[in-house]
């Protein structure tokens, strides 16, 4: 589990790791399935030693990982807030990109539409790239065929940030 | 009307609109559009089908009369001239390329092309030489004398193009250009749009094709009628291709 989602699951208030756990698999749907339920400790585990969390006991529980309360540092929050202004290249993965927006909009740290915008005009340019690199080659060239590749790639994602774009807007209206 | 219409601006709109239905059901097709259009600029106006983007393409092209609002066409005030001086600029001075094509499939490519010098009073002769010159320009030479049906989608989508360019048009108007064809295909028309850019051509598409967007000048983005967004669109570095591609340094 990447740290930064972890972080910015906790940036809407300071919660508890099965609470962290609840809203992954809300964002995540089957696809969370796959994850072990002590990965989400063992990264607040870390976080912990790297300072960017701090945690408290309940008072009455037995002190271990899941009846602790998380909360972020302000070194945590800072991390947070490059993390959501980060574009990422290559990627970033799907679910990272996804979860980014889910993060987003439940902390009401950044606006999900412009975080979308963003790596839309980033693709924008790639695609530029790959294409003006695609039309210079002869036709049936080797290259041109990887070159093909990358184009629908970058289409696709193109496509769902597309989607994306739909979706935090009609939640918005919400 | 005293409006500013610097030479720099091939077309330009003010508060361009058009819309259908009354009241409650008043469909906004086109919302107020101000639209700049430099000399030789490659435009691209992406949106989701039903965004009105075709719509302006027509008002643009005196296909459609605008409700309300201004066009501009190389200084000259277009939205109010009579039946009869749009259709001879819809001749001269703009240049349409459709989804579709609309060759005429009883004419060779050559017949294709020159029909519209035709119309605009060219000899048949002096019809025939730019004809024939603008298919060797864009390599379809040894396809003039072919019929559309015998053509495959970017040949035919080509020989559109010249047809749309051989009256030396102010404006080429694309309506979703790559639409209909394969990948293949639309890296031909994408080609042969640089190489009209180059040679200074102004070119207005409305598409959903991110590939074209991503190669013109300036992307703008519409909803609902309105322009809700606008990039000029700069390269990034060759090298992220290759991470892209996973080569890895």
């Amino acid at each position: 589990m990447q740290q930064e989602v972890v972080l910015a699951l906790l940036a809407k208030e300071p919660s508890y790791g099965y609470q962290l756990r609840a809203r992954l698999r809300q964002a995540l749907g089957s696809l969370g399935d796959a994850m072990n339920a002590g990965q989400v400790y063992v990264t607040l585990t870390r976080l912990e030693k790297a300072g960017l969390v701090t945690s408290e006991p309940s008072p009455g529980l037995p002190d271990r990982p899941d009846r602790k309360v998380y909360e972020l540092t302000p070194a945590g929050q800072q991390r947070v807030a490059d993390w959501l202004a980060e574009v990422g290249w290559p990627g970033p993965a799907p679910a990272e990109f996804h979860l980014k927006l889910v993060a987003a909009a439940a902390a009401k740290l950044a606006d999900p539409l412009a975080i979308v915008d963003t790596q839309r005009r980033e693709l924008f340019r790639r695609l530029r790239d790959a294409q003006r690199a695609a039309m210079a080659e002869p036709d049936y060239s080797d290259a041109g065929l990887l070159l093909e590749g990358l184009v629908l790639r970058l289409q696709a994602d193109l496509r769902w940030l597309e989607a994306c774009e739909r979706h935090w807007t009609a939640r918005k209206g919400q | 009307m005293m409006s500013e219409t610097p030479d720099t601006f091939v077309l330009r709109t003010r508060e361009l609109s058009k819309t259908y239905g009354k009241a409650a059901a008043l469909v906004r097709a086109v919302d107020e559009i101000d639209l700049d259009v430099a000399s030789g600029e490659t435009v691209a106006i992406m949106g989701p089908s039903g965004c009105g983007k075709s719509t302006l393409l027509h008002l643009l092209g005196g296909l459609d009369r605008p409700t309300s609002g201004e066009i501009w066409l190389a200084g000259r005030r277009v939205d109010q001239m009579s039946e009869k001086a749009l259709a001879r600029l819809r001749r001269t001075a703009v240049g349409f390329v459709f989804q579709a094509f609309h060759l005429m499939e009883e004419l060779t490519a050559v017949e294709n092309v020159e029909l519209p010098e035709l119309l605009a009073g060219r000899s048949p002769r002096a019809a025939r030489r730019r004809a024939t010159e603008l298919l060797d320009q864009i390599g379809l030479a040894d396809r003039a004398a072919f019929l559309p049906a015998a053509l495959s989608g970017g040949q035919r989508q080509r020989v559109a193009i010249a047809r749309a360019l051989v009256n030396e048009p102010l404006v080429v108007l694309a309506d979703e250009p790559t639409g209909n064809l394969d990948s293949a295909a639309t890296v031909e028309v994408l080609r042969l749009f640089d190489g009209l850019h180059a040679a200074g051509q102004t070119l207005i598409i409305v598409t959903h094709d991110s590939r074209i967007a991503a190669t013109a000048d300036r992307m703008i983005s519409m909803r609902d009628g309105a322009f809700i967004d606008e990039t000029r669109l700069t390269g990034g570095a060759r090298g992220d291709l290759g991470a892209l591609a996973g080569l890895e340094e």
